[in-house]
């Protein structure tokens, strides 16, 4: 830590720092695929003069959850109904969802997917010679009933190309990460802006709007993940959302919902690689130490969950529970049946199948989990050979892959129910916020394609309810300097204290980022069910654990950072805490 | 897997007007050692493997090593992206090669115009649910 030699210790950037403040109409804060949806719809129906402004903590190209790409999108219509489509969410989330919501999605997405197609995003097609979109006709080649697959490593670079197209470059900020959202001081429960810091520069920026649209992604590592060293990195989940959207919408004053379920995807084991191309498109099972299908062997577990356990596909959770159950016997390890998945359909496939079916294999993980590659080939893991492990994830937040955390939002007009709608689509609890994708709870399943379409519906929604009360003008009485402080008040602890102790990482005045976040994860690991208990507690559990958590949060003033880098950990360390005791309340239901 | 940078290749991106990697790394982890003038992966127990810097460096300095933690050694993945297409050269630790290139996009790098055969201010009913790309159409409604 000592020798940071790139980021701006703390030193320079407290001497130095200057005060932005930026006055928009609209502000978006998180360029991921809701980010970039909103941008890309808001100009078409926002007036000229109306200010649009983004800010991201990275850079648009390669942030959030599809950065590093996908290779498919997993939420496509075709030929399925709305109807069909909230069926399936409702059933895999155990009827807890908003249908409202779900509906409004299944019915807007498809436009999204040809939007990608146009921007340039090569989409496998069923008939390889077909040469049309699929908006001119052409079909998607389909990896499973809602998935389409695609050649999908810029996803993300597109996305973010038209986005910077739409709202043009000076109205973007990147390297600046948000703190906290600004509510207004005349109007109660309405919001005003958002502050933050540049990650380059010795800058504090304020952002004054009339509304904002939050999409900063769900949350990683509030539980303590499985591996410890240098394979922390490799979670499933993409370990720089650091639940933002939920701390600050929460922070906000904004209603959250279903925060108490968290997702614990079962994927290959270490490399985290994606599993569901196996199941769908492969036709391979996972089976237990002894060659066993946990799934058939404990399929009675399933009946004790109806609708949703005895559902043509039963709910994910359910399948994880048969799973743990064996697990429990004494049948692990789990593998995925690879090698007979493929020796199977390498006597019924063409010769010409054959060759592609061996790339779209490896295209899987190249296109989202190279490190699954890296670790196939470090093990000399040959699919069609030999098995690989697969085994269930430490629990994340987020609401819109096969998870429903977020934030309470405004329906639909036209087909919400009356208490389920207030005025405007996608927004929160609170006046003039709106979010979308990770943002909005209790309706998974989104995807890429339904997390960018739901940006898509907050910004027009957004812009009516600026021309609603065009007479509307933030009012943020706290002082810019005292904000500046709040902001970088890691960094003015730091600077503080550092050179009482020799060794600035052990000192008795502070606690840095890394020791916060440690001890966040253990305790949610120990005592929320994490992996070390397999995902077993109690409500002794929990309220010891709320107790440690009461403990973590009052030391969080003391969070204490060395450079902008670090600042950025202090920040985000404690955005997971309040994530972490959302969670722990909505389980414990006080 | 973290990433690191191979001194001999990097040349700190010195005739460009930006650090690359720093540039692109969703995490914040690449930084430039300006004593040196090379570049560095300052928190490697942070990073996701996502290839985003190994992909941009215009010197190939960048790869990536399997997670000590729970990976042998002697394994690589190393892509080259080009503007339309990316190439995927796979070292197994028993030596094996595999290939692999996949198409990336179908428009030109800086290419898409968002707003391509649209009108030019779509003027349309604030109020609707419709998104931009739906006007005329009428918007499905739950079958009760
Ligand atoms: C491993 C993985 C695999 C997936 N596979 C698929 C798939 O195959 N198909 C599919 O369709 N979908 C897939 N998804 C789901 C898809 O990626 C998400 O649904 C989608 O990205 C959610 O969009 P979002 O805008 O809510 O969040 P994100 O796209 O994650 O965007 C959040 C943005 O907010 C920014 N941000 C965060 N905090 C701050 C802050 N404090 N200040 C400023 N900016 C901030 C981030 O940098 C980021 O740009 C996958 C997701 C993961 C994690
Ligand atoms: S992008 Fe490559 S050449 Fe440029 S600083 Fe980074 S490692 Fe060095
Ligand atoms: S691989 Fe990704 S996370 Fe790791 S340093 Fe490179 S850009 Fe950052």
């Amino acid at each position: 830590m000592a020798d940071q030699k790139g980021s701006m210790t703390s030193a320079d950037a407290l001497a130095n720092y200057k005060i932005e403040e930026i006055n928009t109409d609209l502000l978006l804060v998180g360029g991921g695929m809701a980010g970039c949806g909103a941008a890309f719809e808001v100009k078409k129906w926002a007036p000229k003069d109306m200010k649009i402004t983004l800010v991201e903590k990275a850079a648009i190209e390669r942030s959030g959850a599809v950065a590093m790409g996908l290779s498919a999108i997993n939420t496509y219509l075709g030929d399925n109904t709305p109807e069909d489509y909230v069926k399936m969410v409702a059933n895999d989330l155990m009827g807890i969802v908003r249908e409202d919501l779900i509906y409004d999605v299944g019915r807007h997405v498809d436009t999204s997917v040809q939007l990608f197609e146009k921007f340039g995003l090569p989409i496998f097609k069923e008939d390889e010679e077909d040469t049309r979109t699929i908006e001119e006709g052409a079909r998607p080649l389909r990896a499973g009933k809602w998935q389409i697959m695609i050649h999908g490593e810029s996803y993300k670079v597109l996305v973010a190309e038209a986005a910077r197209k739409a709202l043009g470059e000076e109205n973007i900020y990147e390297r600046v990460f948000i703190t906290r959202l600004l509510m207004d001081e005349k109007h109660e429960n309405r919001i005003a802006g958002a502050i933050g810091f540049s990650l380059r520069d010795a800058k504090i920026y304020i952002f004054k709007a009339k509304a904002v649209i939050m999409a900063c992604g769900g949350t990683v590592n509030v539980f303590r993940p499985r591996s410890q060293a240098e394979g922390m990195g490799r979670t499933w989940y993409a370990i720089w959302n650091a639940g933002s959207t939920y701390a600050m919408g929460y922070g906000a004053g904004a209603e959250m919902t279903t925060m108490e379920n968290r997702f614990v995807p079962n994927r290959f084991k270490d490399g985290y690689g994606p599993v569901g191309a196996w199941f769908t498109l492969f036709k391979s099972r996972v089976l237990n130490a002894h060659g066993e299908d946990y799934m058939q062997k404990w399929g009675d577990m399933l009946k004790d969950y109806p609708p949703y356990g005895l559902a043509h596909v039963p709910a994910t959770c359910l399948w994880n529970h048969t799973m743990l159950k064996d697990w429990l016997e004494g049948n692990g390890p789990f593998y995925m049946n690879t090698s007979g998945a493929m020796k199977q359909l390498f006597e019924t496939l063409p010769e010409k199948r054959k060759k592609s079916l061996e790339a779209d294999a490896w295209e899987d993980f190249l296109d989202m989990t190279v490190a699954q590659a890296g670790l196939w080939a470090a093990m000399d893991i040959d699919p069609q050979e030999t098995n690989s492990e697969v085994m269930p994830t430490e629990p994340y937040f987020l609401g819109s892959h096969a998870g429903a955390c977020g934030m309470w939002v405004s329906g639909p007009a036209d087909i919400s129910p009356k208490e389920w709608h207030w005025g405007y689509n996608r927004m929160t609890t609170v006046n003039g916020l709106f979010t979308g994708g990770d943002g909005v709870g209790a309706s998974g399943h989104k995807f890429s394609s339904g997390s960018y379409t739901e940006g898509r519906i907050a910004a027009k929604a957004a812009v009516r309810f600026i021309l609603d009360d065009s007479g509307y003008a933030p009012t943020v009485h706290t002082d810019n300097k005292t904000l500046a402080e709040e902001i970088y008040g890691p960094m003015i602890t730091f600077e503080k204290f550092k050179d009482y102790s020799t060794e600035p990482n052990v000192n008795p005045n502070y606690i840095k980022p890394r020791l916060y976040l440690f001890r966040l994860n253990k305790l949610m690991d120990e005592y929320v069910a994490g992996t070390s208990t397999f995902y077993r507690t109690s409500e002794a559990s929990l309220l010891r654990g709320l107790d440690l958590l009461n403990r973590l949060k009052a030391d969080a003033p003391k969070l204490a950072a060395a450079n902008l880098h670090e600042l950025m950990r202090a920040w985000e360390n404690y955005h997971r805490s309040v994530v972490g005791e959302l969670h722990l309340r909505h389980v414990l239901f006080v | 897997m973290p990433s690191f940078v191979i001194t001999e290749k990097c040349d700190g991106c010195k005739g460009r007007d930006k650090t690359a990697c720093q540039y692109i790394c969703p995490n914040d982890l690449m930084v430039l050692n300006k004593d040196v003038m090379k570049a560095y992966n300052q928190e490697p127990d942070q990073c996701w493997e996502c290839y985003s810097c190994v992909k941009i460096c215009p010197q190939s300095a960048i790869e990536v090593r399997a997670y000590q933690d729970f990976a042998p050694l002697g394994s690589s993945v190393i892509p080259m992206r080009g503007s339309d297409s990316i190439m995927w050269t796979i070292k197994y630790r028993n030596g094996k090669l595999k290939r692999f290139k996949f198409p990336i996009r179908t428009t030109p790098e800086g290419g898409i115009d968002p707003y391509h055969g649209m009108p030019e201010v779509s003027g349309g009913d604030l109020k609707s649910e419709l998104l931009c790309t739906e006007a005329g159409k009428t918007l499905a409604v739950p079958q009760k």
